[in-house]
């Protein structure tokens, strides 16, 4: 098997005074795709975005091909030479630093996000929009980004609208071109956050299209949806969340098909 | 140039002739020679009677009453001394314009960051400005030499390494400028603010997912569309600047305003030398109306699948329109059309 990707240890969120994640654990393999399914207001997209660092976890942490999502650990020779004289022996490797902004933008270039309501900047043109994060984060020179991106649109089918401006642009294109700004960034991971869900239904299927078309090429996914058989389809591993906390997971036909969880079995008589 | 504006559509143009009317109903495949008749606006007509008589009779005044004096307001109007007191209010205006909105940015970005620091700063400074009359002020920093004889630079209630006299420092321009910039960047910082708080929040979010640095998030992502929501009211403010430049009037500067008030005071001619002032404000603030319409034009696009044609192009296309209904008339044609007004060549 392949090494863990995405590694999500005891995260903890609270809103206020409401608790949306409590206590999340979640592996994700390099070159898999999870689908995270579960009802509206169980903390599913809360967690996509602990991932990215969008938001940030109370507790618990997040750790993406080995990094630290969000903090730094204390060095061991320092914290051990210090945690003597603090007289707190046993929790000597458990200090974790926050990140300045700075560093936290640089790790999100390894994180791709894809929005449910697309999020393109709409004053630039499609182009503009994909070459704009490559060419400022990473600090590509601005004519082979470009050559990437062009190379991108036309993978999502979309070659033709690179002087397009995204409100020119339907729905369903519109998302198309905001993967592709995913994907010039070269991510180690794909994030999206109910990609479909702001769509008509006669658009899902083209984007739903290009989500499965990276699968194949071995992209590691995490998608939020509530597209069942797209899950079916398309995931290594569903996960069902509910109330804050994993409930179940399991290959798609285990979890879907023979659910061990009254809670996964409600929710899935309820939508399928 | 709206033409059929005011026509009813033809299905429903006259009841009476409806199928349901006394009348003979016509055959269905007549209704192309149905005639319309446009609605009859009569109060309409009879306000535009009365504004007409308006104007002519204060165009007639303008023209008749002496006490106008068109021939002073000839002589001053492009004199050497008024031209030069344009050139000290634009500069005045552009130099508040440009520094005040630049500091006010700042501010409105300081007013917006994470840091409770910066805004308090922000807040305070936002408070205070806004709090003094802009003529308060300057007269204040008029006077700054009675305040700070010198100015210096050293450690903070400690020794001074290098001093100068403020006067010499600032002089009665730099003055005005400092007071009019200080005044405007309280006002600007609002308006920036409330220019980036109507950005969509999914906009931030998604720069920040990109990973897309701070600053370039707020110059190329943020602000491109603040600018919707802060041209409109920054154009307000700069007119008003505009104008407002002529308060340092009170610091002695040979602004338009205060140039004009000294002409009159030589001469005794008011009237025609406050026209000479109203004439130049209105050429300026309209110059700045129209470049407001272009800049506002540049930062929406994207916002229209289309963007609507200019002025200058949409006179162009009618007077192309009516060159094209002229030829079609010179022609024997049987009926007369329309204009195309819809279509673009």
């Amino acid at each position: 098997m392949s090494e863990v990707m995405v590694d999500v240890h005891g995260v903890h969120k609270s809103f206020g005074t409401l608790e949306v994640l409590r206590g999340v654990d979640l592996q994700v393999r390099a070159g898999e795709v999870t689908v995270i399914l579960g009802p509206s207001g169980s903390g599913k997209s809360t967690l996509l975005r602990t991932i990215n660092h969008l938001e940030k976890v109370n507790s618990g942490w997040i750790s993406i091909d080995g990094e630290l999502i969000g903090y730094r650990r204390s060095e061991d020779r320092r914290a051990a030479r210090r945690a003597p004289a603090e007289g707190g022996g046993g929790r000597r490797a458990g200090k974790l630093h926050e990140l300045k902004e700075k560093d936290v933008l640089k790790q999100r270039t390894h994180i791709g996000f894809v929005f449910q309501n697309f999020n393109l900047f709409p004053h630039l043109t499609v182009l503009e929009n994909l070459i704009e994060a490559p060419v400022s984060a990473l600090r590509r020179p601005r004519g082979q980004a470009e050559e990437t991106a062009r190379r991108l649109l036309d993978r999502v089918g979309l070659a033709d609208k690179a002087g397009a401006y995204p409100r020119q642009l339907s729905g369903g294109q519109q998302q198309r071109v905001a993967i592709a700004r995913a994907l010039a960034l070269e991510p180690k991971v794909l994030l999206f956050d109910e990609p479909t869900s702001a769509l008509d239904p006669e658009l899902v299927g083209e984007v739903l299209d290009v989500i499965k078309d990276l699968a194949r090429t071995g992209t590691t996914m995490i998608v939020v949806t509530h597209e069942i058989g797209f899950a079916r389809e398309v995931a290594d591993t569903v996960v069902f969340m509910d109330g804050g906390v994993v409930v179940e997971q399991g290959p798609p036909a285990a979890v879907l098909d023979n659910p061990r969880q009254e809670r996964t079995r409600a929710f899935l008589s309820k939508v399928l | 140039m709206a033409s059929t504006t005011d026509a009813a559509p033809p299905g429903a143009a006259a009841p009476g002739t409806g199928p349901t009317g006394p009348e003979t109903p016509p055959a269905p495949n007549d209704q192309a020679s149905l005639k319309v008749v446009p609605a009859r606006h009569y109060a309409r007509w009879a306000a535009a009677v009365a504004v007409i008589v308006l104007v002519a009779q204060f165009v007639h005044g303008l023209a008749t009453n002496p006490v106008w004096e068109w021939g002073v307001f000839r002589d001053y109007v492009l004199s050497e001394t008024i031209v030069e007191a344009v050139w000290i209010t634009l500069q005045l205006t552009a130099y508040a314009t440009v520094l005040g909105f630049l500091l006010g940015t700042v501010l409105a970005f300081m007013r917006l960051s994470r840091s409770p620091v910066l805004q308090t700063v922000a807040w305070t400074y936002v408070w205070i400005f806004r709090s003094i009359p802009m003529i308060v002020q300057l007269v204040f920093w008029f006077n700054l030499s009675a305040l700070y004889e010198e100015l210096g630079v050293g450690i903070p209630f400690g020794p001074v390494f290098w001093s100068v006299d403020s006067d010499s420092l600032i002089g009665t321009i730099g003055a005005a400028v400092i007071g009019l910039t200080l005044h405007q960047a309280a006002y600007a910082a609002e308006i920036v603010r409330g220019g980036v708080v109507s950005v969509d929040h999914g906009q931030l979010e998604a720069a920040a997912a990109l990973g897309i640095p701070r600053l370039r998030q707020i110059r190329r992502i943020v602000l491109p569309q603040a600018m919707r929501a802060i041209l409109p009211t920054a154009g307000n403010e700069i007119i008003g600047l505009l104008k407002g430049t002529s308060v340092v009037y009170v610091m002695a500067i040979g602004e338009l305003f205060y140039q004009v008030q000294v002409v009159y005071g030589r001469n005794g001619r008011v009237i025609p030398l406050l026209l000479v002032a109203t004439a130049w404000y209105v050429v300026l603030t309209s110059l700045l109306s129209v470049a407001q319409y272009y800049v506002e034009r540049h930062y929406a696009r994207g916002a229209d699948r289309t963007p609507p044609p200019t002025p200058l192009q949409r006179a162009r296309r009618f007077v192309r329109d009516l060159r094209a209904a002229a030829a079609q008339r010179t022609q024997p044609v049987p009926a007369r059309k329309p204009l195309p007004l819809g279509d673009s060549r």
